[in-house]
């Protein structure tokens, strides 16, 4: 099966790799998949709590190629976002993006299971109610 | 100049050696008559070719060269043994044994052989991939009529107890069969001292060409027949009908001669290749050797690296062709059933890579392949979550991962 070339770009030069310390109070940490079924993502946003805008997201992801590119677009879509604009994001733009074939559909999935989550844990963390994973394909 | 990307993936299929093709060229070309017309010379030139394909078979895998039947590859050798014993033997029993570890070729037949009343036990394996003689003696009844063991896996490289295997099913009077797909050529398989009835095996795993393979079928001590899985003009002794593939057959046959002459030294310089490849492989963390080190063909190494997807890690392997235990193209998601029936938990297939080298691998396209593989594990680790948490000392067994 031949990637994109989005996707080995961004398998090639993953942007925002890395990790925030979660023990902060305005970092929200999604991670999501399970090591068995062959991807794991971990999402992490750092909000401004003023503006309650994304200032900082960093991922690491276990997977193939079309879900370290997933994770790495979703980051670099929401640094600069607001939380609400986040929650947004619906996978099939990032199939768009990616140009992901129909068997990588799950990892898009997944980059929006993560992103859903992140918000979660900082809502979470900030006395807000935790909001309902409106979508769950798996 | 090192040519890119190198090709490590010969257990999937290995490339013509030029001296088959030249074998071949005059089967391609002027001597093109069919070798069941007994009426004229175009006919004579090419029996008298695949009669000399025979005879350099029969002594590859020392039998009768009249007990060699053509077929189209080891996938159709595997249905027309299986199968054909299954029918021909009917009065005797129904009873099937094999192993979970087998190619498709050999557990696809035999699910069709259950959904034709046949009854099949599928043996487990153990860490290493290698069935149990003693299990194997429990699960023989006075209804089975075949067991059918492959030599070496694919996926692995584990050789399995052949003689003992045979030994076993002979005593309680059934047969023996081999899928030799991946042995035949590349270690010495002697039909009469393993004591092998009927043996599957290729030609495009041992540097000839595709689409031709052969069912080795004895003929003596006992005398084992098929029923034909194919009707027409009686070919093959009757057991497998259709125009013999002339050039194939030729290609089959020199093949053949060739990893005779060359098997002992192909055998010394692979393995020595693939234990360097294996040992330099090893010193990076958590990485893990699949299948048997004791038992295992020369060209072949499987190894995990945990922490690592395998097909993200094929990607950043870009400049090898190997293939990974990790299935996350196919609908199922679900990781190497040859990989798990060792026991492997699925991250740990996950992380597999499998390499097959050939006659043609050298050693500096080793050198490549190990730095090439090094630094892409190193690179996806430090992307790696569970590595991370792996190093932080989380136990990835202690949390609750979502349902996926």
């Amino acid at each position: 099966m031949a990637y994109s070339d989005k996707v080995i770009d961004h398998y090639s030069n993953p942007r925002n790799v890395g990790t925030l310390d979660k023990s902060k109070k305005n970092v929200g940490t999604g991670l999501v998949g399970a090591p068995e079924c062959g991807d794991v993502m971990r999402l992490q946003i750092e909000v401004d709590e003023a503006t309650n805008t994304i200032t900082d997201a960093k991922f690491k992801t276990f997977g193939c190629g079309s879900a370290i590119a997933s994770s790495s677009l979703a980051t670099e879509w929401l640094k600069g976002k607001t939380v609400d604009e986040a929650l947004a994001i619906d996978n099939m733009e990032i199939v768009e993006e990616l140009a992901l074939p129909p068997v990588k559909i799950h990892c898009s999935v997944l980059a929006e299971d993560a992103i859903k989550s992140a918000i979660n844990d900082y809502r979470v963390k900030n006395g807000l109610p935790e909001l309902e994973m409106a979508k769950s394909h798996h | 100049m090192l040519k890119l990307p190198i090709y490590l993936d010969n257990n999937a299929t290995t490339p013509l050696d030029p001296r088959v093709l030249e074998a071949m060229m005059p089967y391609l070309t002027e001597v093109f008559g069919n070798a069941a017309s007994r009426n004229h010379p175009f006919g004579w030139a090419a029996e008298e070719a695949v009669d000399y394909a025979r005879e350099q078979i029969a002594g590859l895998i020392n039998c009768d060269p009249k007990e060699i039947i053509f077929t189209s590859g080891a996938t159709e050798s595997d249905n027309l043994g299986i199968k054909g014993v299954f029918e021909m033997y009917a009065q005797k029993g129904n009873h099937i044994i094999t192993a979970t570890t087998e190619h498709k070729a050999v557990l696809d037949t035999c699910k069709h052989i259950e959904k034709l009343g046949g009854r099949v036990t599928y043996l487990p394996v153990n860490a290493e991939g290698l069935i149990s003689l003693e299990e194997l003696e429990a699960a023989m009844t006075p209804e089975t009529i075949l067991v059918t063991i492959m030599y070496g896996n694919n996926e692995t490289g584990t050789i399995q107890p052949i003689r003992e295997i045979a030994a076993i099913a002979h005593k309680h009077g059934a047969l023996f069969m081999t899928d030799g797909t991946q042995a035949v050529g590349k270690i010495p398989v002697d039909v009469l001292a393993d004591g092998i009835d009927l043996m599957a095996f290729t030609a495009h795993k041992m540097y000839g060409p595709k689409g031709v393979g052969a069912l080795y079928v004895r003929r003596k001590n006992p005398r084992v027949k098929v029923t034909a899985q194919m009707d027409g003009g009686g070919h093959e002794r009757g057991m497998r009908s259709g125009t013999l593939n002339v050039p194939g057959i030729v290609g089959l046959g020199k093949a053949c001669e060739l990893a005779k002459q060359e098997m002992a030294a192909d055998t010394a310089r692979l393995s020595a290749m693939r234990d360097r490849l294996e040992r330099e492989l090893l010193t990076l963390e958590e990485s893990y050797v699949n299948g048997s080190v004791e038992h295992r063909l020369p060209h072949v190494a499987n190894i995990s690296f945990k922490y690592v997807e395998g097909e993200g890690l094929m990607m950043g392997v870009k400049d090898l062709a190997v293939s990974s235990g990790s299935a996350c193209t196919s609908a199922s998601l679900e990781p190497s059933y040859v990989l798990k029936a060792l026991g492997l938990s699925d991250d740990l297939a996950h992380s597999s890579l499998r390499f097959g080298l050939s006659r043609f691998t050298t050693d500096e396209q080793i050198d490549y392949a190990i730095n090439h593989v090094k630094e892409a594990v190193t690179k996806l680790r430090e992307m790696s979550p569970l590595w991370e948490m792996f190093k932080e000392g989380i136990d990835l067994n202690s949390i609750e991962w979502a349902e996926h």
